[in-house]
C-alpha cells in the first residue's frame, strides 16, 4: 500500500513553516490596510481582506495538490507548460482586458487572473530543462540563443501588454545562469550598462560620449598593449557609443512619461511629491513615522487612512513600515532571507540539474520581486509594479507563486528518488 | 551537458541576498529610527487640529434686552474632487448666481486645493440658504458650514458697542490666543471686554483620510479641550432710552449721556449722525466701512466722548461752587451787569439787575460770573493769582475734567483745562483775570466732552461726588468685574448748602418765568438743568443743557449738546427735557413737543 507520505516524499518543514508565515502574515497587513472602522466581518468578501482568505485558502490547496503530483511531471512537461503559458500570453493580448493601463487580465465575472504570473513558473522549468540537457552549453552561442528565447519571450509578451514590472522580473534568470556557468562578465557588462545607462540619463548623452572618447583616445595615445590591440577596443567603443544613444532614444522616445518621471524622481533629477513621487514619498513617510516599534497594529495613521496608494498590493511593505516598525520590518526582511538562503542550500543538495536550476529559478524571481518591491517603497528603486510574493494582496500572484515555490518543495522532497 | 563545477559560485548568490538586505536593514534604521523628518511629515498629513470656536457672549441692556447675539449664517463649502454630475444651471438658479459666477469659484476652489474644502459662497443668510437648503444632497461636494457672526436686533448704540472683525497682524503678534482667520473686538465694549465675551476656543485632534474626511478622533481624544463659550454682559443701557434718544437726534448733530447719579451707570448714550451697527458685520464690512468712514457727517465718531466743546454757561455751575467754597461770595452776593465794571463781559440778553448768585444761575447773567472769578483769581487768602488759579484749576479738575475716566468708554478724550503753565507761557507770565476772564463763562481754552457734562450734572445731582461713569453691570462668570470701572470721586466742594443754592437755581431753569428752559416744566416731575449757548468759530452756537431729576432723589443725570443749533433752550433743554419724561414715565405726554423735535432737521435745511 502507498502511503500518503511516501506519494509526498519529504517536503522541507522549515520552507513550509517560512510560507505560511508570509502569507499570515501578508494577510493581517492587508486587514488592517483595508478594514474600515465600521462593521469589520472576517467573511466580508466584498473586501480585500476577505477575499484574500479565500485566495489564501485555495493556495494552500494548490500547494497540497504540487505536493501530490509526482516529481517527474513537472520535468517531463516542462516545454508543454511553457509553450501553453505562451500561447495564453498571446491569447491575454488579443483578448483580455486592461487593468489600470495594462492588458494583462482574463476577467471571468467578477475575478480576474493575470497569466503572467503564472508564465514565471513555466519559464524556469522551461530554462531548467534546456539546461538540464546534454547538448546546452552555455559557452556556446547556439545553446545562449535558446536561452535568451525562452527567457526573453515571455518577457517581451509580457512587455507588450504594457506591464514593465513583470517583464523585468525575467533579468532575474541571470542570476540562475550565472550559476550555471555564464561568464562572470556578463554580469559585470550588465552591471557596467546600467551605470552608463543612469550616467546617461543624469548627465546627457553627449557628455558621455565626448568623455569616453576622450578616455580611449588618451589611452591609444600612452598605452602600447592597448595601441597593438586598438580593433576591439574601438568596436567596443562604437557598441558604447551606441548603447548611450540607444538608451537616450529610448528614455525619451520609448518610456511612457509616467515611467520616464518616475526614474527622474529616483535619481533626483526631479522633485514630483504630489506627482510620480507622490506614491514613494507617502510609502516613505508611513514607513519613517513607525520608529522601532511602530504604531501597533490597526493604528497606522496614514496607511490605514489611504495616503499610500496600492496600499495593500505593491505598497503593502509600507503597512509593516508604519504599525511594526523597524523591528517588523527586519524581522520579515529577515524571513525573506532565511526563504531564500534555504531555497538555495536545498538546490544545492539536489542530485538533479533539474531540480537545482529550478530552484535557483525559483529563488531568483522570489528575490528580484522582494528586493524590487521593498526598494520602491524605501525609494531605492523607480515605482515598478511588481508585488512582494506571499504578501501582497492578489489571487493571481499568490497563487503563481504558491506554485512556483512548491513545485520546487516536491522537487526537493523527492529528491532521493531520482537516481 | 558541459560539467564544471560552478557550485562555489552560490556564495556569490548568497552574499548578493545578504548584501541587499543589509541594505535594506540600514535603510530602515535609516527611516525609522534616526530621521525624525518623518514622523513629523506624517502627523501634518494624517492629523488635524480642529478648533471648536466657541459661542461669543451675548450683551443685555439693563432691563435684560437683548442687544447683540450671535447669529448663524452658511458658508457654502466646496470640495472639488467631489463634485461630480451636478445640474449646474439648478444649482445656479437655487442660489441666485450665473453660471459666471459659478464656474469662477469652481476654478478659484480647484485652484487651492483638489481635496480640500474651500469657501464657494461667503456668509447666506437663512434666506439665501432656504430654496438650496433642502436639495443638498443633489448636489455632492458642497455642503454648509455655519458660523456665528454679531447680530443687532435694534439699530442703536453702535459706537459704544463696538464692532467684531478678523484679527489683523497686530492682534496676532500681541497675543498668541489668536490665529489667522479669527475674529476680534475691534472696538467699544466688544474690544473692551474681549476677554470675557470671547470665552476660550478649544481643539480636537482629528485622523483624516487622504481626501480631507475625518475618520475618528486621534487616541480617542486624549488631547481634545472643549470649548468654553463667552461670558454674557449686562450693560447699564436703558435701550428704549437709546433708542427714542437716538430717534429725538434724528437729523442733527451732537449727543446725548445719560447717567444714574447713584451708580455712574451710563443709561444712554446718543451721537448723531449714527448708523445701523449691522452694516458693519460680515460680508459687507469693509464696504460699508468705507463708505461711513468717507461721509462728510462722520457717522463713525461718537462725539459723546470725542467730541470735545467749551462748556458755556454750564460752567457757571462749577464757578459758582468753586466760589462758594473759598468763600469769596455768599449765595447774597449780587453784582449788576450794568456799568463799565461789567464790560469785559456783557450779557447777550437783557434782564432785570442787580441779581444775587440763584437769580444770575437761572437768568445766565455773564457778567455776574465775571465778577465771580475775578474774585476768585484775586482771593486774599492766596500769594497772588497764578497761585488761586492752581487751587481753581485743581478744584475743577476734581469735577472729572481735563481728563480721561479710563472706565469702559471706549475712545474717550480728555477735554481740556488750561493749566497754569499754559498760560504762563502764553503770556510769559504776564496774565490776571482778566486776561483770561473767557474761562468764567466756559469759554476759550476750556474744553469738555458730553460725557463729562453729564458727570458734571450727575455731581450736582449727588451734591458733591460721582461714581466714574461705566457701562457693566456685570459679565455672567466675573461678577466682580465693574470693580473695575466703578470708583467713586469726591469732589472739593463738599459743603450741601453751596449745592443747595446751586440746585435751586437749576430749578428756577425750569420753574422761573424768566427761566431759560420754562417751557419745558413739568409738573409731576421736579428738574434742575442749565442751559449753555457756546460761540464757535464754525458756525452757529451749538446748543447745550444740563439736568437731572427728580430734584430730590435723582435717578438720571443727562447733558445734551446739539451743534449749530443756537441757543441751549432751544434744542438741547428740550431734548433733555424729554428724555427725563421718557426715562422716569416710560411714555411721552408732550406729543406735540417731541414731533417738533423729532421733526427738527438741523443738518439739511440750515
Amino acid at each position: 500500500m502507498v502511503t500518503r507520505k511516501s506519494i509526498i516524499g519529504k517536503p522541507d518543514m522549515l520552507l513550509i513553516i517560512l510560507y505560511l508565515f508570509l502569507v499570515g502574515f501578508g494577510w493581517f497587513s492587508i486587514f488592517s490596510a483595508s478594514a474600515q472602522d465600521s462593521g469589520v466581518s472576517l467573511f466580508d468578501f466584498s473586501q480585500r481582506y476577505g477575499k484574500q482568505l479565500v485566495w489564501i485558502a485555495l493556495s494552500l490547496f494548490l500547494a497540497f495538490s504540487v505536493l501530490l503530483i509526482d516529481s517527474k511531471f513537472f520535468s517531463t512537461y516542462a516545454y508543454l507548460f511553457y509553450g501553453l503559458m505562451i500561447i495564453v500570453l498571446i491569447g491575454v493580448l488579443l483578448f483580455g482586458s486592461t487593468v489600470a493601463g495594462s492588458r494583462s487580465w482574463f476577467q471571468f465575472g467578477g475575478f480576474a487572473i493575470q497569466p503572467a504570473e503564472f508564465a514565471k513558473f513555466a519559464t524556469a522549468l522551461a530554462l531548467a530543462k534546456y539546461l538540464d540537457s546534454r547538448n546546452t552549453d552555455l559557452r556556446k552561442f547556439n545553446s545562449k540563443f535558446w536561452v535568451a528565447v525562452i527567457i526573453f519571450l515571455p518577457s517581451a509578451l509580457i512587455l507588450l501588454q504594457n506591464d514593465t514590472g513583470s517583464a523585468l522580473v525575467y533579468f532575474a534568470f541571470f542570476l540562475v545562469l550565472f550559476r550555471e556557468g555564464l561568464s562572470g562578465w556578463f554580469i559585470f557588462l550588465g552591471f557596467l550598462f546600467g551605470l552608463l545607462f543612469i550616467l546617461t540619463i543624469v548627465f546627457g548623452e553627449l557628455y558621455i560620449t565626448a568623455i569616453l572618447i576622450a578616455i580611449v583616445t588618451l589611452m591609444l595615445l600612452f598605452r602600447k598593449k592597448i595601441r597593438k590591440n586598438w580593433k576591439p577596443v574601438i568596436a567596443g567603443l562604437i557598441i558604447t557609443i551606441g548603447f548611450i544613444f540607444t538608451v537616450h532614444f529610448a528614455f525619451h522616445k520609448v518610456l511612457e512619461p509616467h515611467q520616464r518621471v518616475r526614474i527622474q524622481v529616483l535619481l533626483g533629477l526631479k522633485k514630483d511629491p504630489l506627482g510620480a513621487g507622490y506614491n514613494v514619498n507617502q510609502s516613505k513617510i508611513a514607513i519613517g513615522s513607525g520608529g522601532f516599534t511602530g504604531k501597533g497594529y490597526f493604528k497606522g495613521m496614514l496607511t490605514r487612512n489611504h495616503f499610500v496608494p496600492e496600499q495593500s498590493t505593491d505598497f503593502i511593505f509600507s503597512t509593516i513600515g508604519e504599525e511594526r516598525g523597524f523591528i517588523g520590518s527586519t524581522v520579515l526582511i529577515l524571513a525573506f532571507l532565511a526563504l531564500l538562503i534555504r531555497i538555495i542550500i536545498l538546490a544545492e543538495r539536489q542530485r538533479s540539474a533539474f531540480a537545482r536550476i529550478y530552484g535557483y529559478g525559483v529563488a531568483s524571481i522570489l528575490f528580484f520581486h522582494f528586493a524590487i518591491n521593498i526598494a520602491m517603497t524605501v525609494g531605492f528603486a523607480p515605482v515598478v509594479g511588481i508585488p512582494l510574493p506571499f504578501f501582497s494582496y492578489g489571487g493571481s500572484s499568490l497563487w503563481a507563486f504558491t506554485i512556483l515555490l512548491f513545485i520546487f518543495v516536491k522537487q526537493d522532497a523527492s529528491r532521493l528518488s531520482v537516481l | 551537458m558541459y560539467k564544471k563545477d560552478f557550485s562555489n559560485r552560490k556564495y556569490f548568490v548568497i552574499g548578493l541576498f545578504v548584501l541587499i538586505v543589509i541594505l535594506f536593514v540600514v535603510r530602515l534604521y535609516y527611516l525609522q529610527v534616526v530621521n525624525n523628518k518623518y514622523k513629523l511629515s506624517a502627523r501634518n498629513i494624517a492629523l488635524r487640529t480642529v478648533t471648536e470656536y466657541p459661542a461669543r457672549g451675548r450683551i443685555y441692556d439693563r432691563n435684560n434686552n437683548l442687544l447683540v447675539y450671535n447669529d448663524a449664517v452658511y458658508d457654502l463649502m466646496v470640495i472639488p474632487r467631489q463634485v461630480k454630475k451636478i445640474d449646474t444651471l439648478k444649482f445656479c438658479q437655487l442660489l441666485g448666481i450665473t453660471p459666471a459666477i459659478f464656474k469662477k469659484q469652481m476654478k478659484k476652489a480647484k485652484h487651492y486645493s483638489y481635496y480640500k474644502p474651500s469657501i464657494f459662497l461667503k456668509q447666506l443668510s437663512k434666506k439665501d440658504k432656504g430654496p438650496i437648503g433642502e436639495l443638498m444632497y443633489e448636489f455632492p461636494g458642497f455642503y454648509f458650514q455655519t458660523r456665528l457672526l454679531r447680530h443687532y436686533p435694534k439699530p442703536i448704540a453702535a459706537h459704544l458697542l463696538g464692532s467684531v472683525g478678523e484679527v489683523n497682524n497686530r492682534d496676532l503678534k500681541k497675543d498668541s490666543y489668536y490665529k489667522q482667520g479669527d475674529y476680534i473686538g475691534k472696538s467699544g465694549i466688544e474690544k473692551f471686554y474681549e476677554k470675557e465675551l470671547r470665552g476660550k476656543k478649544g481643539s480636537s485632534i482629528v485622523e483624516v483620510d487622504v481626501h480631507n474626511r475625518v475618520i475618528d478622533k486621534f487616541q480617542g481624544g486624549r488631547f481634545d479641550t472643549l470649548a468654553i463659550p463667552g461670558e454674557d454682559i449686562k450693560l447699564s443701557l436703558d435701550s428704549r432710552l437709546q433708542s427714542f434718544g437716538q430717534k429725538l437726534m434724528r437729523n442733527k448733530i451732537g449727543s446725548i449721556v445719560a447717567i444714574e447719579p447713584a451708580t455712574g451707570e451710563i443709561l444712554a448714550m446718543i451721537t448723531s449722525p449714527s448708523y445701523n451697527p449691522n452694516l458693519l458685520v460680515g460680508r459687507k464690512r469693509s464696504a460699508n466701512y468705507v463708505k461711513l468712514l468717507h461721509d462728510s457727517l462722520k457717522p463713525l465718531m461718537n462725539r459723546a466722548v470725542i467730541g470735545t466743546y467749551p462748556p458755556g454757561s454750564t460752567f457757571k455751575l462749577v464757578n459758582a461752587l468753586i466760589a462758594l467754597q473759598n468763600k469769596v461770595i455768599t449765595p447774597n452776593t449780587s453784582f449788576t451787569c450794568q456799568g463799565p465794571d461789567s464790560k469785559p463781559i456783557a450779557c447777550s440778553h437783557y434782564h432785570i439787575s442787580p441779581l444775587k448768585l440763584e437769580d444770575a444761575i437761572a437768568l445766565s447773567c455773564n457778567s455776574y460770573f465775571w465778577k465771580t472769578y475775578k474774585k476768585i483769581l484775586n482771593n486774599p487768602h492766596f500769594k497772588n493769582s497764578h497761585e488761586a488759579y492752581a487751587d481753581w484749576y485743581k478744584k475743577v479738575s476734581s469735577f472729572g475734567f481735563g481728563h480721561r475716566f479710563k472706565t469702559d468708554i471706549p475712545f474717550e478724550r480728555a477735554g481740556n483745562i488750561p493749566s497754569e503753565n499754559y498760560f504762563n507761557h502764553l503770556y510769559r507770565g504776564s496774565w490776571n483775570a482778566l486776561t483770561i476772564r473767557s474761562l468764567s463763562i466756559g469759554q476759550g481754552e476750556i474744553l469738555v466732552t458730553p460725557v463729562q457734562l453729564a458727570n458734571l450734572s450727575a455731581i450736582l445731582a449727588n451734591r458733591g461726588y460721582y461714581i466714574t461713569p461705566h457701562f457693566l453691570i456685570h459679565a455672567s462668570r466675573s461678577d466682580s468685574l465693574s470693580v473695575k470701572v466703578n470708583k467713586k470721586y469726591n469732589v472739593d466742594v463738599e459743603n450741601p448748602n453751596y449745592y443747595k443754592t446751586v440746585i435751586d437755581a437749576m430749578e428756577k431753569v425750569f420753574d422761573n418765568k424768566e427761566g431759560t428752559a420754562r417751557f419745558y416744566f413739568m409738573k409731576d416731575i421736579t428738574q434742575a438743568g442749565k442751559t449753555g449757548t457756546v460761540q464757535n468759530p464754525h458756525g452757529k452756537d451749538h446748543s447745550i443743557f444740563i439736568a437731572f431729576a427728580p430734584v430730590d432723589h435723582p435717578r438720571i443725570a443727562i447733558a445734551v449738546v446739539v451743534e449749530n443749533a443756537g441757543f441751549g433752550s432751544t434744542w438741547a433743554a428740550p431734548i433733555a427735557s424729554l428724555m427725563i419724561e421718557k426715562y422716569l414715565t416710560g411714555h411721552i405726554k408732550r406729543k406735540a413737543l417731541e414731533k417738533r423735535i423729532e421733526d427738527g432737521d438741523l443738518i439739511h435745511n440750515k
